[in-house]
């Protein structure tokens, strides 16, 4: 399977509170929030990093969980985000210009 | 719309610290802005952050927008509705309005018009009733039956009631010994009213050994009535608590973590235009605001003892 890639959209404005990521889309004001695991990949999202290094590194080792089922997860979660616009997600690294920090 | 700028009567409506001066050749019409706006129509004309010419039509359709449409074309925002277009400039600080005679429609144009001024300003407009008491004011914000109404029906004789429908929510450098006692410090500030308004203004006039400016937030008082049909006071007070409301069956207040504060508080706030710079604007504001103000949830049943939990 290929690696995917993924981006923050730029159509957005999000802030950490707490353990929740807060993202507002810009598009259509609605508004998202994501849970601890869910942050850690959004701000992990810098389109230069394969979502399965992300899984690997950064979830794996964190909250326990088995690498196949997370990134089963990470990828049916990675796009329902994109199905939103809130995020960009490709098989080909993504440029700096197309994320938000 | 150029002839209108010689038109024979002029209102000033200073709703937030922010007077808009409108231009109608209409007396009727100028009689009916200041009968609708009351104590928030001011003579203070030079201040005026922004001027509006109303063009008058016969009652009817204006456009064929049912719901209101703002948006932004070649840098001036346009608003529509059925019953009225307007367009304002916001680099000329001026605009116009083609309406019916009816009042609402000047009444929406105020409304869309503050909340792009706020969103510049570090402010908002919320669905919310807001009321001051000893000195400080109070947030409700809920949507529609959510209880702003009732939350003001049942306050006792020393609260001063703001609006029960859209509060005026601004960031604000506060005077510290301008609010200490309600009337005469709330008086004194609006009596002072452009001078302190600008936070560069204020640092550039005071002298630190006699005031000390804490940032923060003020609410404002609104004329835009919900159900209590009756327009607020015209004065504003240093925000001292934003309570969600929730019905239940007792009065309770409840802690609320900062994501859900901000959250609450969004669901809450006058949207009008889904425009990417201003949404971006408003949101850093909101989380801003629950960082400074305490956001709790109010539990409450309809009796006059949930003032008892508001001091």
């Amino acid at each position: 399977m290929s690696p995917l890639y993924l981006a923050r959209s730029k159509d957005i404005a999000a802030r950490m509170l707490g353990d929740e990521m807060i993202i507002m889309s810009a598009r259509d004001s609605t508004l998202f929030s994501l849970n601890e695991v869910g942050s850690v990949i959004w701000q992990a999202a810098d389109g230069a990093t394969p979502l399965g290094e992300i899984v690997e590194r950064k979830i794996c080792p964190e909250f326990d969980v088995e690498p196949e089922e997370a990134l089963k997860d990470a990828e049916e979660f990675v796009r329902e985000l994109a199905g939103h616009g809130i995020l960009v997600i490709s098989e080909s690294p993504l440029g700096e210009s197309r994320s938000k920090k | 719309m150029g002839q209108l700028a010689m038109a024979a009567y002029q209102v000033c409506i200073d709703i937030g610290g922010m007077p808009i001066l409108v231009h109608t050749d209409n007396d009727e019409f100028a009689r009916l802005l200041e009968d609708r706006y009351g104590k928030f129509v001011t003579a203070d004309r030079p201040h005026a952050v922004t001027e509006l010419d109303i063009e008058l039509i016969k009652p009817g359709i204006v456009c064929d927008a049912e719901d209101v449409c703002v948006r932004r074309d070649a840098g001036r925002w346009v608003m529509e509705r059925g019953d009225f277009r307007a367009e304002w400039d916001p680099q000329c600080h001026r605009g116009w309005v083609r309406q019916t005679p009816r009042p609402y429609a000047i009444d929406a144009v105020l409304r869309i018009l503050h909340s792009l001024i706020l969103a510049r300003e570090g402010g908002f407009l919320v669905h919310a009733a807001s009321a001051v008491r000893n000195g400080r004011a109070f947030l409700f914000a809920g949507v529609s039956g959510a209880g702003k109404t009732t939350i003001c029906r049942l306050a006792p004789p020393d609260v001063v009631l703001l609006t029960d429908e859209i509060s005026y929510v601004r960031g604000f450098r506060i005077q510290d010994s301008g609010f200490r006692n309600q009337e005469s410090g709330v008086r004194s500030q609006n009596e002072d009213g452009q001078a302190t308004l600008s936070p560069a203004t204020c640092t550039s006039s005071l002298t630190p050994d006699t005031w000390h400016l804490t940032p923060a937030y003020a609410a404002f008082g609104t004329p835009f009535a919900g159900e209590l049909a009756r327009i607020g006071e015209n004065l504003r007070a240093p925000l001292a608590v934003l309570y969600l409301l929730a019905q239940g069956p007792e009065n309770r207040i409840e802690p609320v973590s900062d994501a859900e504060a901000v959250r609450g508080l969004l669901r809450n706030i006058l949207f009008f235009a889904q425009d990417e710079e201003l949404v971006e604007m408003i949101f850093q504001t909101v989380c801003d605001f629950v960082r400074r103000v305490p956001v709790r949830r109010l539990v409450f049943t309809p009796d006059a003892r949930v003032w008892e939990l508001i001091t």
